[in-house]
């Protein structure tokens, strides 16, 4: 199929057609000029990006000004100050605080909660529909699945804020109503959808020989998929695991909504939290363009564009591999 | 032969594990759907009273208490519409250079495949703080700069830079959706044209273009659907939590539905009256984007069957 899309493209291009066909007139290479130039947006979306949020950030690196109150030393580091605001986010005291570690925290608590609860649950689903379910069910359950991918971020916030924040706290009597676990609860509706496909095209990249082989010597079929299936679609799996990780540290509305949003340093799940896309969005409203606590925030933006940016390559070129295996596959 | 014995009792064991895995994973895929449900069911029983003919057509009143979300619901449209503008053209050039002018191993296009991908997996945020940084401190700068005397005109939040932000969000749903359809077209369509003297954009513009439209709507409708949900990245560039007045212009500013309920979730002063408001608002909200991908979900397996189909 790719060896033949590539035929017509240079069938046109090739010598003896040219001569035969009608000239290109300028409106028409005027327009061939301009998809090719459209064509370049992405990659100038993504460089763009990079430049103007590391711009804004610049003066945490440059400005004296910024130095006075922040630089890159007391937003990693433990500082100068000890005790109980050693590692403190509180830009907005007399004398503001910025330590990226108690945000950190938050955004990898809310993650991995999120992760701990929609990994097994989706990678079940997808061994299911791919190694048992019938056919007319996988066509019910594949676009229903695609649906709750499609529903707002804020609508799954709102809903944990209302309907999860009660129920975990009723089963848990957790301390604080919104806290690390029901966003990160909340969080698992949206990544439920996204490891579900990409393990489930894993799981079907994997040939029919492999399953035949092994059920002709004797395994049935758990064991088949248990010891076959999924070792082979390991790679793509963990894939799922990694988008999953890049979409979840990513999440903005559901965590700003359900998590509670103080930027305490613990490991509680039961505790309110703070992540760093949640700081951006209810901080950035309120500061002054260009001041310190202005370029924080565009450097914690940055830092979150680097580390997924690194997590989306490492999955998409994994995903890239198997959809090519599936492509000659099936 | 004493081999006989075990293997019957492995096979016994063994049908119980398989049983066993296939409950399971058929579990997950029923616990899955009835988050689903849940979060459907409770958000629609919520906000079916609130869902008058008065809520759809009225302003807000008595500081977001009471009232509609006539202006939200007019203002995520325009923006949508503004976003499609842009990612619709931009996204459909792209797949055509892509599958049509490229070959395969060109770099430039890989460059471009790895752009796209990507750009669909930067944290929705980013691009709020890239349309704050660019658009409206740059862009909009310049702009005033030279034509407005300084004046901040569109150097400041509006729906011009709300909508431009979204359609960058939204390029790789369009181009995804279009390059597939693109690739189903059959060759001989193209050889065809080709051999009849057409000239390559003719047989683009003419023939494979009308071939892929099935996917072109998917993806602008998924794409419309992603951009009404979104709220993050408009947050900073343009949407406002109340306006008595609906946006007439470019560099208005404008209320959507998604921020809406935020708003009403996070900075209520008295969440009793106004849950029934927020309900109200998610549920309508959810029906938007709800209808508009099972309609892209609807179109794609019909244009899926008939490709097959054809071929």
């Amino acid at each position: 199929m790719s060896a033949h899309s590539a035929l017509p493209a240079e069938l046109a291009r090739g010598p003896a057609p040219r001569s035969l066909k009608r000239r290109p007139g300028v409106a028409e290479r005027l327009l061939e000029g301009s998809i090719r130039a459209v064509a370049l947006i992405s990659i100038a979306a993504i460089l763009l990006i990079f430049v103007f949020v590391g711009k804004e950030a610049l003066p945490l690196l440059t400005s004296s000004d910024v130095h006075r109150e922040v630089t890159l030393g007391t937003l990693f580091g433990a500082g100068s100050r000890s005790g109980d605001t050693a590692f403190a986010w509180q830009p907005v005291s007399t004398v503001p605080k910025y330590s990226v570690w108690p945000l950190v925290v938050g955004s990898l608590k809310v993650t991995l909660v999120s992760l701990a609860f929609a990994v097994p649950l989706a990678v079940g689903a997808a061994v299911y529909v791919s190694e048992y379910a019938p056919a007319r069910m996988r066509e019910v359950v594949k676009p229903a699945i695609e649906l709750l991918a499609g529903v707002p971020s804020v609508v799954i916030g709102f809903f944990a804020l209302i309907v999860l924040a009660t129920w975990v706290q009723r089963a848990f009597g957790t301390e604080h109503r919104l806290n690390a676990l029901v966003a990160g609860l909340g969080l698992s509706f949206a990544i439920c959808p996204i490891v579900f496909s990409v393990s489930e095209d894993a799981l079907r990249a994997v040939p029919r020989s492999y399953r035949e082989a092994a059920l002709a010597m004797g395994s049935t079929r758990a064991q088949a998929v248990l010891r076959v299936v999924l070792p082979a679609a390991a790679p793509g799996i963990a894939a799922s695991i990694v988008l999953g990780f890049g979409r979840a540290v990513g999440e903005t509305m559901i965590v700003v909504i359900a998590s509670g949003n103080a930027a305490l340093l613990d490991a509680s799940l039961g505790h309110s939290t703070r992540t760093i896309t949640a700081t951006i969005a209810q901080e950035l409203g309120e500061v002054v363009m260009g001041s310190a606590h202005y370029s924080v925030l565009f450097a914690l933006g940055a830092m979150l564009f680097v580390a997924t940016f690194v997590v989306n390559l490492v999955g998409e070129r994994i995903v890239h591999g198997i959809r090519r295996k599936l492509g000659t596959v099936s | 032969m004493s081999a006989a014995a075990p293997p019957r009792r492995l096979v016994g064991t063994v049908r119980h594990g398989d049983r066993a895995l296939q409950t399971v994973t058929l579990g997950s895929v029923v616990l899955i759907l009835a988050m689903l449900v849940v979060l459907l069911g409770d958000v629609a029983l919520g906000g079916a009273r609130t869902l008058t003919w008065e809520f759809l057509t009225a302003a807000p009143r008595d500081g977001m208490t009471a009232g509609g979300v006539f202006p939200a619901i007019f203002g995520t449209v325009a923006l949508t519409l503004l976003m499609t503008l842009a990612a619709v053209p931009a996204g459909v050039a792209t797949a055509i250079y892509l599958t049509e002018f490229a070959s395969t191993e060109s770099r430039l296009a890989r460059l471009i495949r790895v752009s796209v991908s990507n750009l669909a997996g930067v944290p929705s945020i980013v691009f709020g703080l890239f349309g704050l940084g660019f658009f409206i401190a740059t862009v909009g700068k310049a702009i005033d700069g030279v034509a407005f005397g300084g004046q901040p005109t569109y150097g400041k939040p509006c729906l011009l830079w709300s909508s431009l932000t979204l359609a960058i969000l939204t390029l790789p749903v369009v181009v995804v959706a279009t390059e597939e359809a693109i690739l189903a077209v059959p060759r001989e369509l193209r050889d065809g044209s080709l051999a009849l003297g057409a000239t390559r954009m003719q047989t683009i513009l003419r023939v494979v273009l009308p071939e892929a439209m099935g996917g072109i709507l998917t993806g602008t409708i998924l794409a419309v659907s992603r951009g009404a949900g979104e709220v993050a990245p408009i947050l900073f560039t343009g949407v406002a939590y109340y306006l008595p007045y609906l946006p007439s212009h470019l560099n208005d500013p404008f209320m959507s539905l998604g921020y809406h309920v935020y708003v009403l979730a996070t900075q209520s002063p008295d969440v009793d009256r106004t849950k029934p408001l927020l309900y109200g608002t998610a549920l309508v909200l959810l029906i938007l984007t709800f209808l508009l991908n099972l309609a892209a979900i609807w179109i794609r397996s019909r244009t899926r069957r008939h490709s097959r189909a054809a071929a």
